[in-house]
């Protein structure tokens, strides 16, 4: 394939990432109208704003890699990239938005009281994103090798580049509508070739698998495949409510139930666009594509051929990019923030810095670490968020008797196992057998210990539940429209 | 490339403590040479380890946190420190004793005296025959008592004892500063809150005036406006609000102004709608779209504009009013923030005084201003701050 347009595609959505960035485009809602002006935005626009946001590397390319190479099975990642969602919307969204906290370190600090609890969600969200990052710069180096031949490392700078300087000039990520138009663009970057090759799949007289192949069948292609299944299901189910970057998309809701509808409507937008990297895992195996995270990228390039071919190709490379951008820009910014505010004490010049580190450490970890497949990577990231921010979130909300020692003994026990189980996985290995499994999938240990520290040792230390858990409570729970005490303002006592 | 990274692991994993043992132990070794020198720092280190939980009062679990502390300080094999009602804490050595602390300690809370009291154990072993009780005062009252148990009772013993809880007693009172200044901090809050110019409600309801016999409908929809700007203003309850809310009054505000000033007031807005849910100080934008109004456009003639922008600035958003008045200069700007000019601007004070409260001082007003450049006054408010909520 020529690199010609692919290197166009990716020239010119970096170009626009910088520009965009750079003269922030704050589309203009200058008026003179207070109707129009005080309008919020709507929960479609932030429901897409957060699929734009969500929808990275893992999704875009991950996903169809690992369903080629291991089959059904792995269809559980996408649906629970998707369900984590439904749990979120049951559990969380609502009680989350109306906590006023903008962060997760911020819904610690409103609900436990303790500034001990929301430093160590500081590092953990730190630990999150550094993760999440990770394999988005990885990939990014893969995308650009196969485009262009260049070495690995040289895409991953590439974005690591234009993100840094994104957040620094601090255009771009903040605003719902740029963001929301990422998604409609990697939907269509997916839907589009995939349109093509199903036509050429059909005229080609709709080969299927060969027969006797099991590759459709569940439960079969990795070790330990039920241990492996549940786990994830684990890990995507409770993980998504503890991504820094999706978090921070539900404070532009006005309220709850405004927090619900949006919640409800990423779940429709993620289900739709999870649909299609199923769809280039099955067509990949068909054609006997070679089982890698590129093949989304190599597939309409086999199937179709030609300047078309290479058009959907550039298309798709466009996409992959804008999903790396999106994502990486979105958790640099959660990251940096929460380096500058909570470890470096707030202003410029710290979150200048912070962003420097957000960004070179994830780099500097994607050089070192061993090549694992994307969406595994990330999956990690989502043990981490499952087993010390779910049970922060889950037992914050609905148990009254979470108390300060409790929470903060759950985050460090179950982050910290969990964060081990993915250096020790990232760093060392390949290992064999149940070690593998239980090291690459942590989470189904690694949450149901978390939930039982933070229960054990709040039940233990029944005088530290925090003073105004019965003013929070009524916060978190009632709706907006109620006329209710909801307690006046005190000054912050530490 | 793995043996590196496996080194690097351990390398921070032996590091890191052994960083944190060795300055510890470092710290130990710089506390003097002389044994004396040392015992006093010890002593002082002891002190200031159990000042801060007690800086919260005589409570549960601050009383727990300084007792281990406490009873270093006075070198006794158990103490106990109860307040007026019960027991708070007693550590140390002969548990048994804990349920009859309080009992002990009665005497003391009655009279406010020192008390020695000799107590009988059945256990041969138990170190703990004798209590001195001394009483812990704020402000003359006593709020509670300090118990230390021995197996004899000194002179020495009495006098460390009472020595503790004397500053023992200093900690608490600063907790009775700090609780006061909590309070008067509130009360600050409170007394700042919603203050509507009269100059504004004169103006508006001589200009509903003139329209009550040319045009009686205009009159009436101002009046309905009116009341629902003060009904917004009165309010009872709640000292914030969502920026959305503060926009409509202003909307109100300005809809009453433009009746008076007619098409010499012109108006732009640039709103993110992600900043349109944060919460903000009650009143806070009212004052400032006032006072572009009042000292930017009243005495100058022609078209006057006011924009009013807000945008997102990651966990913050900022808020800036501008208008293109005649400007102020900039000293008489610094008298009003200052609080000592109070015949003008006093919204402008306020608002500054109110952030300052709530956020700290690094959350002032920012007011670029000259003589004829026109005046831009700038906020930033943070999303989330602890307390705040709309």
């Amino acid at each position: 394939m020529s690199p010609a347009y692919g290197v166009t595609a990716v020239v010119l959505v970096l170009l626009a990432a910088v520009l965009i960035g750079a003269f922030g485009i704050r589309v203009s809602r200058t008026t003179s109208d207070f109707y129009v002006a005080s309008r919020t935005v709507s929960p479609l626009w932030n429901a897409s704003a957060i699929g734009g946001e969500y929808l990275s590397a893992a999704s875009f390319l991950g996903v169809a890699g690992l369903i080629l190479t291991y089959g059904a099975d792995m269809l559980w990642l996408p649906v629970g990239w998707t369900g984590g969602y439904l749990v979120l919307l049951v559990l969380v969204s609502a009680p989350l938005r109306r906590s006023g906290a903008y962060t997760l370190p911020d819904f610690a600090e409103a609900r436990l009281e303790s500034m001990v609890v929301r430093r160590a969600s500081s590092v953990l969200v730190v630990l999150i994103g550094w993760l999440y990052l990770m394999p988005q710069f990885q990939s990014a180096g893969l995308v650009f090798q196969t485009v262009t031949g260049a070495p690995t490392w040289a895409g991953g700078l590439l974005v690591a580049v234009v993100v840094a300087l994104n957040v620094l000039s601090g255009g771009m990520r903040s605003i719902t509508f740029v963001q929301a138009f990422q998604y409609w663009l990697k939907l269509t970057a997916m839907a589009v070739p995939l349109v093509f090759m199903l036509i050429a799949w059909r005229s080609g007289g709709s080969p299927g698998l060969p027969p006797g192949d099991p590759w459709a069948l569940p439960l079969h292609g990795r070790e330990h495949p039920v241990y492996a299944t549940y786990s994830l299901i684990m890990a995507t189910f409770l993980g998504t409510m503890g991504l820094p970057h999706v978090l921070v998309r539900f404070y532009t809701n006005p309220d709850g139930r405004a927090a619900r509808r949006t919640t409800l409507l990423v779940l429709t937008l993620l289900g739709a666009f999870y649909l299609m990297p199923a769809a280039y895992g099955y067509l990949g195996r068909v054609y006997g594509l070679p089982a890698t995270d590129a093949v989304v990228l190599t597939l309409p390039g086999r199937l179709i051929g030609g300047t078309a071919g290479e058009l959907l190709t550039a298309l798709v490379t466009a996409g992959a990019f804008a999903a790396f951008l999106s994502t990486s820009s979105g958790l640099a910014v959660s990251v940096a923030g929460v380096i500058a505010q909570d470890l470096m004490g707030g202003g410029v010049r710290p979150f200048r810095m912070a962003t420097v580190l957000a960004v070179t450490v994830p780099f500097a970890l994607a050089g070192l670490a061993r090549t694992l497949p994307v969406a595994d990577v990330v999956g990690l990231a989502f043990a981490v968020a499952a087993s010390s921010f779910c049970p922060l979130l889950v037992l914050g909300i609905w148990w009254r008797r979470l108390t300060t020692v409790g929470a903060l003994a759950g985050l460090l026990t179950g982050g910290g196992l969990a964060c081990g189980a993915g250096v020790v996985t990232i760093v060392g290995g390949p290992y064999s057998g149940w070690v593998e499994a239980l090291l690459a999938q942590p989470a189904a240990w690694s949450v149901p210990i978390s939930f039982t520290v933070m229960i054990v040792v709040s039940l233990l230390t029944p005088s530290r539940v925090p003073r105004n858990v019965a003013r929070t409570m009524v916060r978190l729970h009632t709706p907006e429209v109620l006329d209710v005490d909801r307690g006046d303002w005190r000054p912050r006592s530490v | 490339m793995e043996p590196l990274v496996a080194a690097l692991v351990v390398a921070v994993l032996i590091g890191v403590p052994s960083v944190v043992l060795w300055r510890v132990l470092r710290g130990r070794s710089e506390l003097g040479s002389s044994p004396a020198e040392r015992a006093t720092f010890e002593t002082l280190h002891t002190a200031s380890l159990a000042a801060p939980p007690l800086r919260a009062g005589l409570t549960q679990a601050g009383a727990l946190k300084a007792s281990r502390h406490l009873r270093e300080l006075l070198g006794s094999p158990a103490i106990a420190v109860t307040d007026r009602e019960e027991l708070l804490v007693y550590d140390g050595a002969g548990d048994h004793h804990a349920k009859d602390a309080f009992r002990h300690a009665a005497g003391t809370l009655e009279d406010g005296r020192t008390q020695v009291l000799a107590l009988d154990c059945v256990y041969l072993e138990c170190p703990i025959r004798h209590a001195v009780v001394v009483p812990l005062t704020t402000e003359d009252r006593v709020v509670g008592t300090l118990a230390a148990y021995g197996d004899h009772a000194s002179a020495g013993l009495v006098r460390a004892a009472q020595e503790v809880a004397r500053w023992v007693d200093s900690q608490l009172e600063l907790a009775e500063l700090d609780r006061s200044r909590t309070m008067l901090m509130e009360a600050e809050v409170r007394a700042l809150r919603a203050q509507i110019s009269p100059h504004f409600i004169y103006n508006s309801l001589t200009t509903i005036a003139s329209f009550v016999r040319t045009d009686p409908e205009r009159a009436r929809e101002l009046l309905l406006e009116f009341a629902d700007f003060t009904r917004y203003s009165f309010r009872r309850h709640g000292d914030f609000t969502t920026l959305a809310e503060e926009l409509h009054s202003i909307e109100r505000y300005l809809t009453l102004e433009r009746a008076r000033f007619g098409d010499q007031l012109q108006v732009t807005l640039r709103i993110a709608p992600e900043v349109l849910a944060v919460a903000v100080p009650f009143l806070c934008l009212q004052p400032l779209v006032e006072n572009a109004v009042r000292h930017g456009l009243e005495s100058k003639p022609g078209v006057g504009r006011i924009s009013i922008l807000a945008e997102d600035a990651g966990a913050e958003c900022g808020i800036s009013v501008e208008d293109d008045g005649i400007g102020m200069d900039p000293e008489r700007l610094r008298r009003i923030l200052s609080g000592e000019d109070r015949a003008t601007g006093v919204g402008l004070a306020n608002v500054d005084e109110r952030l300052r409260q709530v956020y700290g001082d690094e959350y002032g007003l920012m007011v670029e201003t000259g003589r004829g450049a026109g005046t831009k006054v700038s906020i930033r408010l943070p999303k989330y701050h602890p307390g705040v909520s709309a």
